[in-house]
């Protein structure tokens, strides 16, 4: 029997995509080895209403902390109130977002628990949770186990599909603000700068456009475009973050975002080892690139060597045209 | 200020995909790779030496930058080059990797930091080998520290920093007051990423690390070294994580070049059912 909690990630007061995979995470380690699960919802006054939009997905409880001391989100703060709501629960579990990685290994070493990080599958092996993990770039996975009775996971996001509702109705139950420790004291939250955006997230689109640092100043001229008539989410290599051609949290890659969407298009992308790690699990790939050597176009599934200053005003065009 | 910088060595993570699985899968060969320092960690140097200096004048050291690896003696040629690049002490734990997990390297580094009493620990914010991201958060748990993890940038306050983290959908900026935990993301070598109290926020870095001159990396072979073994730092702890097994990817084989933007888009509709 393993009872989970899923760790809820909340984002302007309302629940992010991420915490729908962490639900599917939890409903196959329930499938596994038996038992229930749990979501607990953290944040300011306005995570009340965000643990409604979760009663639908078949969990026992859903638990709530609504206090004005979490609506901003602090590490420090977060993990002693997960970590006393743990009791019962053998199984920790958050989606591997900047969320998830923050928090959930905070959460572990507060509840003397080993952790996984960022697993791409669970399964039992000998009656143990077995975690899969992505390791080197991709280039290997391994499969670990936890020593301690509790555990803590974070799971790929793009590993597991957003968990539909279920039906039923969750009872939800409010569980107290725990004292945090001194840390707390120590660290203010100062400000979060967000681009809004009318695209999908990133990590959640069916399309994505990713430009790398052929693209320079026009990177979102010519990029924009292409993402608009293809409904795409924009991701970009590091180099073209670090250029600041984009935005940090574009970037693609082993130490980005993992993306695996339907489709895919890498435009004046070399294809490094860390950019690839982040997006070959796409069903589609696209690339195009003007020289042929590229290694992008060892994954590519379709190929065009073409400046891609030409190419993609002319993408555009044809796709538009195809609409109409 | 004082700073204890965690470096780790890992293989060419450049050739990551050189790697093989021994048959059986019981291990990942990373044979004839190179080591290299991981890359965040090269990056955490960079930023422990900025807070430590005045940009215009880095020769005139103003803090304490303590470097410590935990591996085989093999790392100490990483601390050598930690030394030559600027940090003033080095301390290597001996462990083999296998020895070793997140939790184990930081609870020797909570003892460390219990002995050193730096102000600030800065580390990578992940080891580009097993890729787990979580050292430096269960490090600041382990010392009821505040944390700043994913920071792209770091500006020196009176007791403490403000740092800026890159998190999804933006910039999140926090405060903090030492001593505490940072770990490094990639834009922390940007030219106006860091600044400590001393150096005008006008000056702009070289973008990327510092090199070491030639003969510094002399004069680093007299800087100190000590070398402690695990059992001095954490006593009787076993793994927490085993890795039973590894597998390698499936592959993904090259598909075909398309000749024209119009033969991409009919493969895409018609072939793919994409678009
Ligand atoms: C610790 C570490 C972590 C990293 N993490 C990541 C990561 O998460 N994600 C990531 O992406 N990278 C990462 N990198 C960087 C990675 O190694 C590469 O340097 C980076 O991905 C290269 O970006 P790029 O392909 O845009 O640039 P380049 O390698 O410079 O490639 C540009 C490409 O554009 C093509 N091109 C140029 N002009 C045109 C044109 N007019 N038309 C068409 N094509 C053109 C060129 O042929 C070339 O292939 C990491 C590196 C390190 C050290
Ligand atoms: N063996 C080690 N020796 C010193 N520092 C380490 C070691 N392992 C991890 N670290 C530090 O912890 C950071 C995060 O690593 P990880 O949590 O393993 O991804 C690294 O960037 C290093 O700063």
């Amino acid at each position: 029997m393993s009872e989970v909690l899923v760790v809820a990630e909340l984002s302007d007061g309302s629940v992010r995509k991420t915490t729908h995979s962490s639900i599917r995470a939890a409903r196959k380690i329930n499938e596994l080895s038996g038992g229930t699960f749990s979501i607990l919802v953290l944040g300011g006054p306005a995570a009340k209403d965000a643990a409604q939009q979760l009663v639908g997905y078949g969990a026992a409880r859903v638990l709530v902390c609504a206090d004005a001391t979490l609506t901003h989100y602090l590490a420090e703060r977060y993990a002693p109130v997960v970590a006393a709501a743990a009791p019962g629960f053998d199984v920790l579990l958050a989606t591997a977002s900047s969320y998830g990685k923050d928090l959930m290994p905070r959460v572990a070493a507060r509840l003397d628990a080993a952790y996984a990080a960022d697993c791409s599958d669970v399964s039992l092996e000998a009656g143990q949770l077995t975690l899969k993990r992505p390791m080197y770039a991709g280039n290997a996975y391994g499969f670990c186990t936890l020593s301690t009775t509790q555990q803590v996971v974070s799971v790929r996001q793009s590993e597991f599909e957003p968990a539909e509702p279920s039906g039923g109705k969750s009872a939800v139950a409010d569980v107290a603000l725990a004292a945090p420790g001194g840390a707390a004291e120590r660290v203010e939250f100062v400000s979060l700068d967000q681009v809004k955006s009318e695209r999908p997230e990133l990590a959640e689109a069916r399309v994505v456009v990713s430009g790398g640092r052929a693209l320079k100043e026009d990177f979102f001229k010519v990029l924009e475009p292409l993402a608009d008539s293809l409904g795409a989410a924009i991701g970009a290599s590091r180099a073209a973050c670090d250029a600041g051609y984009a935005p940090g949290d574009f970037q693609v890659g082993q130490t980005g975002k993992v993306v695996a969407p339907e489709l895919y298009l890498a435009i004046g992308i070399s294809g490094a080892i860390q950019h690839i790690a982040g997006m070959k699990s796409s069903r589609i790939i696209v690339a195009i690139n003007k020289d042929a050597e590229a290694p992008i176009f060892q994954i590519a599934d379709y190929g065009l060597v073409a400046d891609l200053f030409q190419a993609v005003p002319e993408l555009v065009t044809a796709l538009k045209a195809r609409k109409a | 200020m004082k700073i204890l910088v965690a470096l780790k060595r890992v293989a060419d993570p450049d050739n990551a995909n050189k790697i093989r699985i021994v048959a059986g899968g019981e291990k990942v060969d990373t044979g004839n790779l190179e080591w290299k320092l991981n890359p965040f960690d090269e990056y955490a140097l960079e930023a422990a030496l900025r807070l430590t200096e005045d940009g215009k004048a880095p020769k005139q050291r103003l803090g304490e930058v303590v470097a410590v690896t935990l591996g085989p003696k093999e790392a100490e040629t990483n601390l050598r080059s930690a030394l030559a690049t600027g940090a003033d002490r080095a301390i290597r734990v001996e462990a083999q990797d296998e020895q070793l997990d997140g939790h184990l390297v930081a609870l020797a580094l909570r003892k460390l930091v219990e002995e050193e009493r730096p102000d600030l620990v800065l580390m990578g914010k992940q080891a580009v080998d097993g890729d787990t991201n979580q050292v430096g958060q269960i490090l600041a748990e382990l010392l009821d520290y505040p944390m700043a993890t994913f920071a792209a940038t770091i500006e020196e306050e009176a007791q403490g920093l403000r740092v800026s983290r890159e998190v999804d959908g933006g910039v999140c900026v926090v405060r903090l007051k030492f001593p505490a935990v940072v770990t490094v993301d990639l834009r922390i070598v940007a030219p106006a990423s860091v600044y400590s109290q001393k150096t005008d926020r006008a000056f702009k870095y070289n973008d990327g690390v510092r090199f070491a001159p030639l003969p510094a990396i002399m004069q680093a072979k007299k800087k100190k070294l000590d070398v402690k073994t695990l059992a001095d730092l954490v006593v009787n702890t076993p793994l927490r994580t085993r890795y039973r097994k590894f597998a390698p990817p499936a592959t993904r084989r090259a598909g075909a070049k398309v000749k024209s933007v119009a033969e991409l888009v009919d493969k895409l509709a018609n072939e793919a059912k994409v678009i």
